[in-house]
């Protein structure tokens, strides 16, 4: 029973969150916190925080959490199924669409226009990490920009655009010196 | 002897397919833009399964539909390289590292939360993960500008506008470059039909 109703959470968590990570949140708690009351407010918004420091979609984050605090790995299991299954069928619809009619030309003009917006997405997304690295709280001023992220971060970009180093690599070496020169 | 060999091929692509999703997945933070960068540096600039339009293609596509984006994305780059079983390793291994770490964490959360070292090594992955993003947002805007279209240049800088200083909601701009894109169509079959 508890394993359905996961189930079901969860399927709408995965079909009614569009636009990524941050549009599942309030559905999320709206499921998990204010319908069910499996977490706590608060153990929601450190659910959240955890989210954000590790890998992965928030909402497969937090179905895992929430299905094993509520029910076992069993329920991680279930609940992250139910978040993904969605997902499945609708972008396999897309996905045939796309390839059936890729080479119609209004789907060809569509596609061309789409690409510069995906572009300018990304963009934006690499620039409101970068802000969170430069500056230490909120405020975008001289004074409050953090010298060692901008240093991380400019190494780490040169390095990438002139050597073409593994990402991965460059990434971690990253976390390491972090750690390492805030020790010191 | 031959269709062993198919076989055996086909074997070789899901187990790269599946290894490259799983480590993707384990090493990318924040949202599913980041996966996409990772997804287009793996596929397309490495394995070369994947064009760089298609790669900008699928990604429109796994923004358009619900559910999280690195999951979409992973389900169309699957189905992309290997079909209905690539579609499957492909989902096992970007659900499965979050999976793994939230399971482990959820044991003992609230340490995790507060603990200096931790904090401090991913704040300097954050400045890692700009770094990479940016990176790639070079190379493909370098491509848009090549394209010498005002039409591009002006999407991209109106959606960049609406995005990032607006906070407009990723559907709208989505939506909006659709009907661009369509307008665009109609246009050009008028003059075509006038002249």
């Amino acid at each position: 029973m508890i394993y359905l109703q996961l189930l079901l959470s969860f399927m709408q968590v995965g079909l009614f969150s569009i636009g990524g990570g941050y549009a599942a949140i309030p559905l999320i708690q709206n499921q998990v916190v204010d319908t069910h009351s499996w977490l706590t407010l608060n153990e929601f918004t450190n659910l959240i925080t955890i989210a954000e420091m590790t890998p992965g979609p928030i909402a497969v984050n937090s179905a895992t959490f929430v299905g094993i605090r509520v029910a076992g790995f069993g329920g991680a299991v279930i609940s992250t199924f139910g978040c993904i299954l969605p997902s499945c069928f609708i972008v396999s619809l897309l996905a045939f669409i796309y390839y059936k009619f890729k080479g119609v030309s209004t789907i060809q003009s569509v596609l061309s226009s789409l690409r510069p917006a995906v572009v300018a997405l990304i963009a934006a997304a690499g620039l409101s990490i970068l802000q969170l690295v430069l500056f230490n709280d909120d405020s975008i001023m001289l004074k409050n920009i953090n010298w060692i992220g901008a240093a991380t971060f400019l190494t780490a970009f040169i390095i990438l655009r002139k050597w073409k180093w593994n990402p991965i690599l460059v990434m971690s070496l990253c976390g390491v010196f972090s750690l390492i020169i805030n020790l010191i | 002897m031959k269709s062993e060999k198919k076989h055996n091929s086909k074997l070789t692509t899901l187990t790269k397919l599946f290894l490259s999703t799983l480590y993707i997945s384990a090493f990318t933070f924040g949202g599913g833009f980041v996966i996409i960068t990772f997804m287009k540096r793996k596929f397309v600039d490495e394995l070369h399964w994947i064009d760089e339009e298609e790669m900008l293609n699928l990604a429109a596509l796994a923004q358009s539909a619900p559910g999280a984006i690195a999951v979409n994305a992973a389900i169309l780059v699957g189905w992309r390289v290997a079909g209905f079983l690539g579609m499957i390793v492909s989902i096992i291994g970007t659900i499965l590292p979050p999976m793994i770490i939230l399971s482990v964490i959820s044991f003992f959360y609230a340490e995790f939360a507060t603990n200096l070292y931790v904090t401090f090594a991913l704040k300097g992955m954050q400045a890692g993960v700009a770094a990479v993003i940016l990176d790639v947002v070079f190379g493909l805007g370098s491509n848009v500008l090549k394209e010498k279209s005002i039409l591009s240049v002006t999407i991209l800088i109106a959606a960049f506008i609406a995005t990032y200083f607006l906070d407009i909601n990723v559907i709208f701009i989505i939506l909006a470059a659709i009907m661009v894109g369509i307008m665009k169509e109609l246009i050009y079959l008028r003059k075509e039909h006038t002249l």
